[in-house]
C-alpha cells in the first residue's frame, strides 16, 4: 500500500470513527489554536466562516494594553449571544454577551500579548456559530505587564466608578460604560486574577438588555459598547460584579442626539 | 565538459548567496532645497521594515565652519550613512546634529556621531534621560536587523542659547512644545527657511503618541509670526510658500480635536471613531487612516474620562 494511500485511510477511518460531533471547518486565518479554542468554545455545535459578522478593529494595535475591537452583527437575523476571543492570548475570551432586548452589536478594548487572530462569534437560534475575525500584529506583553494603575497605586481610591452614556440614536439606544478597574490577570508576580467578571442590563421592570460575562483579558479600566433596544423614556440600570465579589450599580437615561453623520 | 568539482562550485555559489544576502543599505539621496541646504526626504509613511524606519525629513548644511544636521534617522546604520553622505556633499565634517524631539524616527542615528556635537534644549535633555531609550524595543521588534547596533546615544550639548552661529551662518533655534513635551524649530537665517521638525507636517497625517493639541496649535501660532521664507516639514515634501503646511497642520489638528469631542459626545466607542471618514480636504495626507487610528488610542480614554458623566451609584 503506498503512503498515500493508507494516509487516506487514516483519514477516512478517523471521520468514520468520529461520533456524531460537527467537524471544525478549517481555518481561513491558519491559527495553531484553531482546533482546540473551537472545540472548547463551541463544543458540538455547527461553525461556519461569515464575513456578515464584521470584526472591526484599527489596522495598528498602537497600545498592546488597550486594543479597541467591535462585532458588528446586524446583518444577520436572531443572533442570541456573541463571542470576542483572541486565539494566542494566554485568556484567549474576552467577552461573552448574552443579548436580550438589544442588537448585535457589542466593543470594548482588550489585552494583546502578542501577533494574534482576533475572532467574533455569534450564535443563532439554532445553536449554530458564525465566526469572523483578522490577525493584529502587536507588540508583547499585553497581559504579563502591570496595570496602570497597579503602577500608581490608586486603583483601589476608583474602584466602583463608573461614567458613561446613553445616546437615542435613530430608534435604538447606544450605551457606553467605562469602569475603573485593574482587570489583574493573574500573570504578574504575587498579584491574583481580579477582574470585572459580569455586568448585566436591564430597563423597566427588570427587562434584560444583555448580560455580559467578562474575563481579565479586557482591558484595565473596562469600557463597553452596545445598543439596545430601549422603550422611549426607560431608563437603563447596569449591576456587576468582580471576582471578589464586589458589587457594582449605575442608572442612565437615554437621551436624544441627532443621527451620527 | 565541466567535471564534479565546478558542479560543486556553482552549486556551493548557489546555496551560499541566500545565506549572504546584500547587507541592509538607505537611500540617502540629499535634495537642494536652498543655497548649501539640502533635505533628505523620509518616505511618507509609517515605519516599516521596507523603509527602514527612514520616515523622517533630515536637514543638512553646509556652514564655513562644518557640516550641521538636522536630526539623524532611526538607526545606528541610517547615522553611519547619513553622515558618510553629509560629508561627501558638503566637503566638510560634521560639526552639530540637532535633535528636534525624541522621537526615534529622527534620533536613533545620534550613535553614529560624537557625543559632544549631538545638541537638545534642555527640555529635551530632560525628556530623554527617562523617555529616549524606551523606545528600542519597539524600534528593533519593527526594523530588526535595519536596527543593529543601535543603542540611544544621549546628546551632550544642552543648549541653553537662542541661536548658534557657524561661520557666517546663524541658525535661530526656537524651543516649542505640543508635537511632544519638547520640539525644537529652527530658522536658517542666511535662506530663510524654517526647519521645523515635527511641529509642522506636510501631506502627511501628523503623529499625535506625546502630542498636547492644545500647546501644538498654540506653537503653530508662534510659527505663523517668526517671518520665515519657506518650510522644511519634519515628514512630507518642503512647502516652499511660508504658511500652508503650517495650516494644514493647524487643520488637521483641530479638526482631529473637534471630532473626537463629538465623538465622544454621541456616544460613539473607540472603533467608530477611527473609522469615521475623513474630510475630502485632506485627501493629500498620506497615512491618515492610520493616524486618526493612533490619535484615537491616544486621547479617546482621556476625552471620555473628562466629558462622560459618572453615572454609578456611589457618586
Amino acid at each position: 500500500m503506498s503512503r498515500v494511500a493508507s494516509y487516506s485511510a487514516a483519514v477516512v477511518a478517523m471521520v468514520v470513527a468520529a461520533p456524531a460531533q460537527a467537524a471544525l471547518p478549517a481555518d481561513p486565518l491558519g491559527s495553531p489554536m484553531w482546533q482546540r479554542l473551537g472545540k472548547s468554545l463551541f463544543g458540538d455545535a455547527p461553525v461556519r466562516f461569515d464575513p456578515r459578522v464584521r470584526v472591526i478593529f484599527p489596522d495598528i494595535a498602537e497600545n498592546q494594553r488597550q486594543f479597541p475591537v467591535a462585532i458588528d452583527a446586524r446583518g444577520i437575523v436572531g443572533v442570541k449571544r456573541i463571542l470576542l476571543f483572541a486565539d494566542l492570548n494566554p485568556i484567549p475570551l474576552a467577552v461573552d454577551y448574552t443579548l436580550g432586548a438589544a442588537q448585535p452589536y457589542f466593543s470594548t478594548r482588550i489585552k494583546l500579548d502578542q501577533r494574534t487572530p482576533v475572532r467574533g462569534a455569534v450564535q443563532l437560534a439554532d445553536g449554530s456559530w458564525l465566526v469572523s475575525g483578522g490577525w493584529i500584529d502587536a507588540a508583547g506583553g499585553g497581559c504579563s505587564l502591570p496595570p496602570i494603575s497597579r503602577v500608581k497605586g490608586d486603583w483601589a481610591q476608583h474602584l466602583g466608578e463608573v461614567r458613561g452614556v446613553a445616546r437615542r440614536v435613530a430608534g435604538a439606544t447606544r450605551v457606553r460604560l467605562a469602569f475603573r478597574h485593574p482587570m489583574d490577570t493573574g500573570l504578574i508576580g504575587n498579584i491574583p486574577t481580579y477582574n470585572l467578571e459580569e455586568v448585566v442590563l436591564t430597563g423597566a421592570e427588570g427587562r434584560r438588555f444583555g448580560d455580559l460575562r467578562i474575563e481579565a483579558s479586557v482591558a484595565e479600566d473596562p469600557e463597553f459598547a452596545l445598543i439596545v433596544d430601549a422603550l422611549p423614556g426607560e431608563e437603563i440600570a447596569m449591576a456587576g460584579r468582580d471576582t471578589n465579589g464586589i458589587d457594582y450599580a449605575a442608572r442612565l437615561m437615554p437621551t436624544t442626539v441627532a443621527a451620527p453623520r | 565538459m565541466i567535471d564534479r568539482r565546478a558542479v560543486l562550485a556553482i552549486l556551493a555559489a548557489g546555496v551560499a548567496a541566500p545565506l549572504h544576502a546584500v547587507p541592509l543599505r538607505y537611500t540617502i539621496d540629499p535634495q537642494p532645497v536652498a543655497p548649501d541646504l539640502w533635505v533628505v526626504r523620509g518616505v511618507d509613511a509609517p515605519i516599516d521594515h521596507a523603509n527602514g524606519g527612514a520616515i523622517a525629513n533630515i536637514s543638512i548644511l553646509r556652514t564655513a565652519a562644518g557640516t550641521v544636521l538636522v536630526d539623524c534617522g532611526p538607526s545606528l546604520r541610517y547615522g553611519q550613512q547619513l553622515k558618510a553622505a553629509a560629508e561627501a556633499l558638503t566637503g566638510m565634517p560634521v560639526i552639530r546634529v540637532y535633535l528636534t524631539h525624541l522621537h526615534p524616527d529622527h534620533i536613533y542615528g545620534a550613535a553614529a556621531f560624537d557625543r559632544s556635537i549631538v545638541a537638545a534644549t534642555p527640555a529635551l535633555a530632560r525628556s530623554l534621560e527617562t523617555l529616549g531609550p524606551s523606545f528600542s524595543d519597539g524600534m528593533y521588534r519593527l526594523l530588526g536587523d535595519w536596527m543593529r547596533g543601535t543603542e540611544f546615544a544621549a546628546p551632550g550639548k544642552v543648549l541653553g542659547e537662542d541661536h548658534e552661529t557657524f561661520g557666517d551662518r546663524r541658525l535661530d533655534l526656537y524651543p516649542l512644545a505640543g508635537h511632544s513635551e519638547a520640539d525644537l524649530a529652527i530658522v536658517d537665517a542666511t535662506t530663510g527657511m524654517l526647519i521645523a521638525g515635527d511641529l509642522v507636517f506636510h501631506d502627511r497625517a501628523p503623529s499625535t503618541p506625546h502630542a498636547d493639541i492644545a500647546r501644538w496649535l498654540a506653537s503653530l501660532d508662534r510659527l505663523g509670526t517668526i517671518g520665515h521664507r519657506a518650510v522644511i516639514p519634519g515628514h512630507g515634501p518642503i512647502d516652499p510658500t511660508p504658511g500652508a503646511a503650517i495650516d494644514q497642520t493647524r487643520d488637521w489638528l483641530s479638526w482631529l480635536r473637534d471630532t473626537l469631542d463629538r465623538a465622544v459626545a454621541e456616544g460613539l466607542d473607540a472603533v467608530e471613531a477611527g473609522n469615521l471618514a475623513i474630510p475630502d480636504r485632506f485627501a493629500a495626507l498620506q497615512a491618515a487612516r492610520y493616524e486618526l487610528q493612533r490619535s484615537v488610542a491616544h486621547f479617546f480614554s482621556r476625552i471620555e474620562e473628562q466629558a462622560l458623566p459618572r453615572v454609578d451609584l456611589r457618586r
